[in-house]
């Protein structure tokens, strides 16, 4: 594990409750700055809920996100950027304009709007971006027009332009056939490397969750009350560092890997029991 | 082929689309014929002529007490009317509608009030705004405001609230602020919805125009057609409210193709 004077981010026994439904519990760990996280588990197991928790639209019930030391916002901010599975990117402006809002939010006035040559130096860029993930043909088109695939990487771009610190993605790829999909996680490792984000993904897909990570999380539910299914909440089980020169081959990083932790009783080792 | 299943062709939609049309042109004809040949003089089923005539007096004729073309006035009086109200609700509808629609903190001031101001019988308020500001025009085209801008802003409103949650907390992550999430975000995605919203309400307008103008007016539309009355002169009542529901056509079929020409977006194929 990091040591805590390198992480960028301390996640101190979290607990997440929506009412009496626990769904996050004792979450205690560390990431780095730079790395590649993606998150695994079953569905309605939290994953999703502790993005909102990262992105600032939750606040935890108990214990705290900390970023560089302090809180983590309580709304979403432009240090964080963000990339749903669908409604990421605004319908009613066209691909370039869609890119270029994403910095004109922050140098444009109070209606967001640029002007003159500010303005042309922020489609530039745009464009230039545009152009890297492969939609400089589309610069004018709808995202309706857009295939699935073309849409998910406008979103990323949009996401990336103003260069966030962390990037959460939540299962970005999930919609997109198999062949785009491959497209798609080169170039959000290219964009990773390429931008020094600190990169959290949920994933239904475990093959593209060893294959993009650097360490991989999976959440799941050590307690349970078979009287009360929502009396405890899931929490980080496994905790794997992925080698990156044998991300290639990584469905074996499960078996093989010296250095994964294999907790017999998941939570003794990665997650701190406090209660 | 199943009856559910049977598409007509073009030319079959057309000729079944305007059938009905000939159909009460007939009966209107007919019966129009067969009472005119036992009373020339009858005035309930006027003879096409005779409207003819009428709306050539009415339209191209200057008025002998007035000299005004009175076809042409009350048009411009009545549009003026509507246009001004319609104008007003749109404005008043649209900043009240998002603003309650996308700040959670307005919608708790205004919801409650708004649903109580859309259940109050909007006619039964003539009288007041009569007292209050008047047989002028300003009551007229209070009416218009008041009986179509609730309706509006709670149009709106819900349309707002319809707009994924992503795109706000997307807006955010891009670095917007409040005023930027509503202005770049929300209103150009609410402004189609807008137009479809004004388009709703103009039936409305229409309906609160007309009662304001049977009751206190000089001229319109709606004033003609409640003067006229007296005489039964139905040789200008029926063309008038032909000529209404010409104008509230026009309107709608134009809204909704600016609606498509602006937004593209909002209309895929």
């Amino acid at each position: 594990m990091n040591a805590p004077d390198t992480a960028m981010i301390a996640i101190d026994n979290l607990w997440m409750a929506f009412g009496e439904r626990q769904v996050l519990e004792r979450l205690q760990t560390t990431v780095a700055e730079r790395e590649f996280v993606t998150l695994v588990g079953a569905s309605g197991c939290g994953k999703s809920t502790f993005l909102k928790l990262l992105l600032g639209t939750e606040r935890p019930t108990r214990g705290a996100i900390r970023l560089d030391g302090r809180p983590i916002p309580a709304e979403p901010g432009p240090d964080r950027g963000i990339v749903f599975q669908a409604y990421s990117v605004f319908p009613h402006l066209s691909v370039l304009q869609n890119v270029a809002a994403a910095r004109e939010f922050r140098l444009g006035g109070p209606s967001g709007h640029l002007f003159g040559r500010a303005r042309r130096e922020v489609l530039d860029a745009a464009t230039e971006l545009l152009q890297r993930v492969g939609l400089g043909d589309a610069l004018q088109r709808y995202p309706h027009e857009l295939s699935g695939g073309m849409r998910q990487r406008l979103a990323i771009a949009q996401a990336v332009l103003d260069q966030p610190r962390i990037l959460l993605l939540d299962e970005p790829f999930g919609a997109l056939d198999p062949g785009i999909r491959a497209d798609m996680h080169a170039l959000m490792l290219d964009l990773w490397r390429e931008r020094a984000l600190t990169v959290f993904m949920v994933t239904h897909d475990l093959t593209e969750a060893f294959s993009l990570g650097t360490r991989l999380w999976v959440f799941d539910r050590v307690r349970h009350d078979p009287h009360q299914p929502d009396a405890y909440g899931a929490t980080i089980t496994y905790d794997l560092p992925i080698d990156a020169s044998r991300r290639s081959s990584g469905a074996q990083a499960t078996s093989g890997d010296p250095v994964a932790r294999h907790p017999a009783r998941p939570p003794s080792t990665t997650t701190g029991v406090t209660s | 082929m199943r009856f559910i299943n049977r598409r007509p062709t073009r030319a079959w939609r057309v000729l079944l689309g305007v059938l009905p049309f000939l159909l009460l042109a007939g009966i209107y004809l007919a019966a129009s014929k067969t009472r005119l040949e036992i009373n020339p003089n009858d005035k309930l089923l006027p003879a096409p002529a005779t409207m003819a005539t009428s709306m050539q007096r009415m339209a191209f004729e200057p008025n002998r007490r007035s000299g005004d073309y009175l076809l042409l006035t009350d048009t411009i009086g009545s549009l003026r009317r509507l246009g001004t109200g319609v104008a007003v609700a749109t404005v008043l509808g649209l900043v009240v509608g998002l603003a309650s629609g996308g700040l959670p903190t307005v919608a708790a001031g205004l919801a409650p009030l708004l649903t109580v101001l859309s259940l109050v019988p909007t006619l039964a308020l003539l009288p007041i705004l009569f007292i209050v500001f008047g047989l002028g025009e300003l009551s007229k085209v209070a009416l218009i405001v008041i009986g179509t801008a609730p309706f509006i802003a709670r149009e709106i409103q819900q349309r707002t609230r319809e707009i994924p949650i992503e795109q706000i907390v997307k807006a955010q992550t891009l670095g917007a602020n409040t005023l930027q999430t509503l202005c770049r975000v929300l209103l150009p995605q609410i402004l189609p919805r807008l137009i479809d919203a004004v388009r709703l309400s103009l039936g409305a307008a229409w309906l609160f125009l007309i009662a304001a103008e049977a009751i206190a007016s000089t001229d319109g539309l709606g004033y003609r057609v409640f003067l006229v009355r007296r005489y039964l002169a139905m040789d200008v009542i029926l063309p008038y409210v032909a000529w209404i529901t010409v104008l509230a056509y026009l309107f709608d079929s134009g809204l909704r193709a600016l609606n498509r020409r602006l937004f593209p977006w909002a209309n895929p194929a």
